[in-house]
């Protein structure tokens, strides 16, 4: 693969409701920032890609309304539906293809604007399922519970992710949710659906990021701080809840192999300084650690508590603060990779893990139970 | 399977109830509906890149991809750019109802603005809808806030 | 390493108003296991899948992940994208784009739409903006109408004019099995058909289709062992270029279109588009467009275009034939739609369109239309591109 980097990105501050703004006063911000970041005029970028959900944003053709502020006038543009590391994997093909030398990517939601159980709901199969009254956290639960149960996970270990993520959110500006909080505090927390407590979920947040991509010849005349891409890959499993296993997460690991063997990694815990997870759930974020070749299968709980996956530890995880730290959905993946740019470059400020970051992981995630996810390698040297 | 033949089944929404969604306005569009609301005025907003002036008033201007801040009073007149007259009835999804036809639609540009805003144009003498005709808004005596406190553009002549 | 890349394979369902016969997946997978034997290849052979409709059509969220049973994605790299009416053009675009990158050798490119599952006119209204637009908008053909009527104001153009178009597509629809509405159609009874809003009448407007479409895209080396044809891209070009309709300014006139076929065409090195192409799948949701926006592509000057249309430039047999297949007036699965024109256009190029078949293609253009009054446009070749 020929060499792309990331030469710019941009984020909101990611809050519960962010009133004053429309979806493409949100979005503005975060292009706005990106091409700052990366000191380039919006005339240099060659093509936009943005990414939105219609059921969030209760309108169909959902990219009608941030064209314009993502720079789209006079380009050639598109849109995917999805997460945002996926929108971001289209905007890089764009210019591996040989058509353009740089790629705007925005991503963007408002939870705020509607009742997230009743846009969640939809995602099940309307013959099926939708009448049971399913939505995310629910289903979610079903799968905490069955990949708890598989190999003895405790809710105290899901706990320690919650301390963990919140409290690294307090060093984040950007996040919604920082928090002192203990393991006693997440056990004691509302119950909202067995196994998940308030604590062990995501918020459900407003927010934009905006990443800019380009080819080598161009990523060295922009910036030189380029973040290169050394692998990525994306894979979809089976979709009703009942057609897979739901303790495993066989989409990922396929993604990951491939993502690792483009980058050339061998031994992810070992040659990955960081990690930025797609977190909507404590026990996601154990899962995806397995996954992605962090620890054994079944292990992640024991990765938890451990310290490895703290910011000081030996494969930090979210040090940003993840999802459970500010959740925007369909940005949540996009952040990630901004989040992991800014650890290659030097500039996470007090969630920076060590001074020399040589490889990032940034995840992102579509659709319910971790059915189809995006693993991105992102790394300070070109080889 | 069996042989026997299948009745073909079609599953209902339960929610044939709405999503509920609560969209911000942001700060342009919210000042825009609240001198409607307040003053029945209207107010555009200006590039300061091209001078063009935009009605519903935003942030950013597409072509010149500059912020806007400069408010510009607009109309109450305007001029019809095209128009349609619909004779054929529809559900409303806003609103479930019906609209009764014939009524006419269409772009409308105020003195003083260089987009179009669209909304229902009244008349009474349907040939003296045209293209260029002058109009002027309608405004409703409850308003509340919202794009329908204009009850729609009438032909003035 | 930038690739040479060609739709190499396509099917598509046999478009009707109501499949009651099948849900959702059940369509797509006819779609996908007919462009599978088109190409002679297994749902082993596809490196990855992607897939698009108009969401609150089907009320689905996350098709990407609900469809995998039947566009073949189980375990697959997929993705969706969506962009209202441009949707399948918009999937042709990034199939090109996807295997042209070298991230995938053979992609699975899948467009469909089951509007028969809920009011088409109410999902339509939901594209407008909720603040400014929605409450006082007037159903989904009345942007249309408008824009008609501005042209006909400016440029004299008559409902009878209009009606040409309709019965041209009409026609060209009777030779195509696929196509929805298969009418033969005279221009008095589109002129007797009722009227829906002015200028605008029932049979000047596209139907509304369940159908689904699929097409596999191949790069150089490949393609050319699973057809002896491929229709390899040669261009894309596209504006989505306003946010409000408010913008929208210039009714008498398809600003996108204007822009995004100069890129094309300059991308092409051509500055007569009339006599270089051979064939054009326009996206055309209704009649009065057939005029308009032909010439805002530059097939001919503004205003000239009933012309070319009474010449008989633009039928079967004429020296550009537009819409061979039918068009969307006969047939418009909307998320499917913009996809069956690159389609079409493929089996123009392949020499696989039986009785809709345009003699000798070298070069076929299909475009694609929605959103905010948004133009799309991929240029196909016969030839390989240098």
């Amino acid at each position: 693969m020929e060499r792309i980097a990331i030469v710019g990105v941009g984020q909101t501050k990611h809050e519960a409701r962010k009133i004053q703004d429309s979806f493409a006063d949100m979005v503005y911000e975060a292009v706005k920032m990106a091409l700052e970041d990366a000191g380039m005029g919006v005339n240099q970028v060659d093509n936009v890609i943005t990414t939105s959900n219609d059921f969030w944003d209760g309108r169909t053709i959902s990219s009608m309304a941030t064209g314009d502020v993502s720079g789209a006038r006079g380009k050639n543009v598109s849109c995917v539906e999805g997460d945002g590391t996926f929108g971001a994997f289209y905007g890089m093909t764009r210019i591996l293809s040989g058509s353009y030398g740089t790629t705007l990517v925005t991503a963007y939601s408002k939870g705020s604007e509607s009742e997230s159980p009743m846009i969640t709901n939809a995602a099940f199969d309307p013959i099926y399922m939708r009448c049971l009254g399913l939505d995310l956290v629910t289903a979610c639960a079903l799968q905490a519970r069955r990949y708890m149960k598989r190999y003895g996970i405790t809710e105290e270990q899901m706990a320690m992710i919650s301390v963990k993520n919140h409290l690294n959110a307090l060093s984040n500006p950007n996040a919604h949710l920082g928090l002192k909080i203990t393991v006693d505090d997440v056990m004691k927390s509302r119950k909202v659906s067995d196994p998940l407590k308030l604590l062990d979920c995501s918020p459900v947040s407003d927010g934009a990021a905006c990443i800019i991509l380009a080819n080598e010849e161009r990523a060295r005349k922009i910036t030189d701080k380029p973040v290169w891409v050394k692998g990525v890959s994306f894979c979809a499993d089976a979709y009703l809840l009942g057609d897979r296993d739901l303790a495993e997460c066989k989409a990922l690991e396929k993604a990951a192999r491939k993502a690792y063997g483009m980058a050339g990694i061998r031994d992810p815990r070992r040659e990955i300084d960081v990690a930025e997870v797609y977190d909507a759930f404590t026990y996601q974020e154990s899962m995806w650690t397995e996954g992605l070749g962090f620890c054994g299968p079944g292990e992640g709980g024991k990765l938890a508590v451990s310290g490895a996956t703290a910011k000081g530890g030996d494969i930090p995880v979210n040090p940003s603060g993840g999802l459970l730290g500010a959740h925007p959905v369909i940005a949540g993946g996009l952040i990630r990779m901004v989040e992991a740019v800014r650890q290659i470059r030097g500039q996470a400020g007090a969630m920076q893990v060590k001074d020399n970051v040589k490889i990032a992981l940034a995840h992102g995630v579509n659709g319910v139970c971790g059915q189809s996810h995006c693993v991105w390698l992102l790394g300070r040297n070109p080889n | 399977m069996p042989e026997k033949k299948t009745d073909l089944l079609t599953i209902h929404s339960a929610l044939d109830a709405e999503q509920p969604f609560r969209w911000s306005a942001g700060r342009y569009r919210s000042r825009f509906m609240q001198e409607i609301r307040d003053h029945k005025r209207f107010y555009g907003i200006k590039c300061p890149k091209c001078g063009k002036v935009y009605v519903p008033p935003k942030r950013v201007c597409g072509p010149c991809f500059v912020e806007m801040d400069e408010p510009v009073e607009v109309g109450p007149e305007g001029e019809i750019m095209t128009f349609t007259i619909l004779r054929f009835s529809f559900v409303d999804p806003e609103t479930g109802v019906a609209k009764p036809v014939p009524y006419a639609y269409g772009a409308v540009k105020f003195d003083g603005a260089d987009t179009q805003l669209s909304h229902f144009i009244e008349y009474e003498d349907e040939s003296k809808l045209r293209i260029g005709g002058r109009v002027r808004a309608v405004f409703q005596e409850d308003r509340k806030g919202s794009i329908k406190d204009i009850r729609a553009f009438k032909l003035i002549e | 390493m930038a690739r040479r890349t060609a739709i190499v394979a396509t099917g598509q369902t046999y478009h009707k108003s109501i499949r009651r016969d099948v849900n959702g997946q059940e369509l797509i997978n006819e779609a996908v296991v007919r462009s599978l034997e088109d190409a002679q290849l297994t749902m082993d052979d596809i490196d990855g899948v992607i897939i698009g409709n108009m969401d609150h059509f089907e009320g689905i969220n996350y098709v990407d992940c609900w469809s995998i049973d039947g566009s073949g994605g189980y375990m697959k790299p997929t993705m969706k994208l969506t962009t209202g009416g441009t949707t399948g053009a918009t999937l042709a675009i990034a199939g090109y784009h996807m295997v042209a990158s070298g991230m995938f050798d053979k992609l699975l490119v899948i467009g469909w739409e089951k509007n028969s599952e809920s009011d088409t006119t109410g999902g339509i209204i939901t594209c407008t903006d909720p603040i400014v637009e929605r409450p006082i908008v007037a159903g989904a053909i009345s942007g249309l109408a408008c824009e008609a009527q501005a042209y006909m104001h400016k440029y004299g153009a008559t409902p009878r004019d209009a009606a040409r178009v309709s019965v041209r597509d009409h026609k060209h629809g009777c030779n195509n099995p696929h196509a929805h509405l298969r009418l033969d159609l005279t221009i008095e009874d589109v002129l007797h058909s009722p009227v829906l809003a002015d200028p605008l009448r029932l049979h000047d407007m596209c139907p509304r289709t369940d159908g689904a479409c699929a097409v596999i895209f191949a790069c150089e080396g490949i393609a050319e062992k699973i057809t002896s044809a491929p229709a390899w891209v040669l261009a894309t070009a596209n504006r989505h270029m306003f946010s409000d309709y408010s913008d929208v300014v210039q009714m008498a006139s398809l600003l996108s279109m204007v822009e995004a076929s100069k890129e094309l065409w300059g991308k092409l090195g051509i500055k007569e588009p009339l006599k270089k192409v051979d064939v054009i799948e326009m996206y055309q949701p209704y009649s009065w467009a057939g005029m308009m926006w032909i010439e805002d592509m530059g097939l001919c000057k503004k205003g000239e275009g009933p012309r070319l249309i009474w010449d008989g430039v633009t039928d079967m047999g004429g020296e550009l034939p537009i819409n061979p297949s039918g068009g969307v007036i006969c047939t418009n699965p909307i998320g499917a739609t913009g996809l069956i024109r690159a389609a079409e256009i493929a089996l123009q190029i392949q020499g696989k369109a039986d009785k809709r078949q345009v003699p000798d293609v070298q070069l076929g253009v299909s475009t694609g239309f929605g959103g905010n009054w948004w133009t799309d446009m991929i240029a196909f070749g016969k030839k390989k591109p240098a």
